[in-house]
């Protein structure tokens, strides 16, 4: 049973709530619990009493329904980016992406490989970049600090710019993958 | 009837309250118990606000959506059947109209709608969940229901008011100190309602991603979260009520039912999970048979 019906940007939303809103979305981010690549072991250091991410609000949820953020953590392959777009899809709005590593902005180590995606940007919306290969923990947690910032100034709006520019991401990802048989929307 | 919809009203919000309040200091002290700084004490009123506003495309049939509702109302009819303070007349709700049997039946009540709501979601981790819950559920409801016997046969009564106003001849008269074992038992039994270690087996998260709420998002999980809350805030005001002498003001309320809180907290950080059948099986024979061991000591 799927839902043809494309997502649109809320648009009775009140400036005052939206304030309110953005501090609480800042200060409780749960995170998909969704390792796409190698950076997915850094991230298990953060539940550690030595970084200790819960102390900002973060946590990991184990199922995209319940999760705001995705992390891109390393290497995307294309068989990973249907998944990807799956969970990105099923994730509620306002949602954020943090990618992790070189590989996410210019392949990496892996740029001329031939089932690695180079640019992630053009498939789905990143809203904070973390670079380094792998980065470490506190590469991470100033990852976080960072989408914090802007979901609290309003910027963190890749959510928005994936339902406005929804041809461009589908056209881009249907370029990679050649077995497509998603629905319109994975809702 | 201005005055009761009132006191429901504030009794309901209260008790919200309290709850999330207990569930941000039991991930602080949990976390603590880990090593860790832990969130903030207000980290719960944080989520479940993101959560309220958060949108939510998500359609899975009209269980589905009844389900948090069921959930809340199962924890507010709880909390309205219970007496909050001994002797207090202006906040009553409707402690004189149930006894204990309605207010177990209420217990029920929410976690059967979850049951419904979670199926109709049609995710196979919620199934798989709410067949380990309803198996658990049959099984503790056995232990606690020895555990209303051996009150009901001790008191002769089975209304929550006698039972408190029983235990009002100074400490020694708690059911804690008259029917040892039962309490025991019921607080045995305490863990699984609360979902706490080692009987977590329904929000599993390393096994079925997170149980009965995997498909719930938003405002509905929001609705389940303060369901949640709820039912935790109204089963600790009827345990305080059935065995530690229930409450002589809201200060002692308030004591009292963090304490008891604690109890699942520091089980739950130092054991690990049961298998279902290890769970059921414990639940059947250890608690019934402590229940047992006061209901023979009554009948003798």
């Amino acid at each position: 049973m799927y839902c043809n019906k494309l997502p649109e940007i809320p648009d009775d939303r009140k400036k005052i709530w939206e304030k309110v809103d953005n501090m609480a979305r800042a200060n409780s981010l749960w995170v998909t619990a969704f390792g796409t690549g190698c950076g997915a072991i850094e991230l298990r250091p953060l539940h550690t009493s030595r970084f200790d991410m819960e102390r900002f609000g973060i946590a990991m949820r184990p199922t995209p329904r319940q999760a705001d953020v995705l992390i891109i953590s390393g290497y995307l392959a294309v068989k990973t980016l249907k998944r990807v777009i799956r969970v990105y899809e099923q994730i509620q709005d306002p949602k954020y992406i943090i990618a992790l590593g070189s590989c996410t902005m210019n392949g990496g180590m892996y740029y001329d490989s031939y089932n690695t995606l180079n640019i992630l940007d053009r498939y789905i919306p990143v809203d904070v970049y973390v670079n380094g290969c792998m980065p470490r923990p506190e590469a991470i947690i100033d990852g976080f600090s960072l989408l914090m910032k802007k979901i609290k100034e309003g910027k963190a709006e890749g959510w928005k710019n994936y339902i406005e520019n929804l041809e461009y991401y589908r056209e881009n990802q249907k370029k990679v993958i050649s077995n497509w048989d998603l629905p319109d929307y994975n809702w | 009837m201005t005055h009761l919809l009132l006191s429901i009203t504030v009794t309901t919000i209260a008790a919200l309250a309290w709850g999330l309040l207990l569930g941000g200091i039991s991930r602080m002290v949990t976390a603590r118990i880990h090593g860790r700084i832990g969130p903030r004490l207000t980290q719960n009123y944080i989520d479940l606000w993101k959560l309220f506003r958060k949108k939510s495309s998500i359609h899975h049939g009209t269980m589905f959506w009844l389900a948090p509702m069921f959930r809340i109302a199962g924890g507010a009819g709880v909390l309205l059947l219970v007496p909050l303070i001994v002797g207090n007349t202006v906040i009553v709700n409707m402690s004189f109209s149930g006894d204990l049997l309605l207010v177990v039946y209420f217990m029920f009540f929410g976690c059967l709608g979850m049951a419904l709501g979670a199926g109709d979601s049609g995710h196979p981790y919620a199934v798989i969940a709410v067949s380990r819950g309803l198996a658990q559920m049959s099984s503790y409801e056995l232990s606690f229901s020895a555990v209303i016997l051996v009150l009901a046969a001790g008191l002769k009564t089975l209304s929550i008011e006698e039972i408190v106003m029983a235990q009002q001849d100074g400490i020694l008269s708690w059911n804690l100190f008259r029917y040892p074992f039962a309490t025991v038992a019921a607080l045995i039994t305490f863990l699984p309602m609360q979902m706490a270690y080692p009987f977590s087996i329904v929000l599993a998260p390393q096994e079925i991603p997170i149980g009965p709420p995997t498909e719930y998002s938003s405002r509905l999980l929001s609705f389940m979260f303060s369901g949640r809350a709820l039912f935790g805030v109204a089963k600790l005001v009827l345990f305080v009520n059935l065995f530690f002498g229930g409450a002589s003001g809201w200060v002692s309320l308030l004591i009292k039912t963090f304490l008891l809180y604690m109890f699942p907290i520091f089980v739950s950080s130092v054991f690990p999970r049961f298998r279902t059948e290890q769970s059921i099986r414990f639940l059947w024979f250890v608690p019934t048979s402590l229940a047992a061991i006061d209901l023979l000591r009554i009948m003798i």
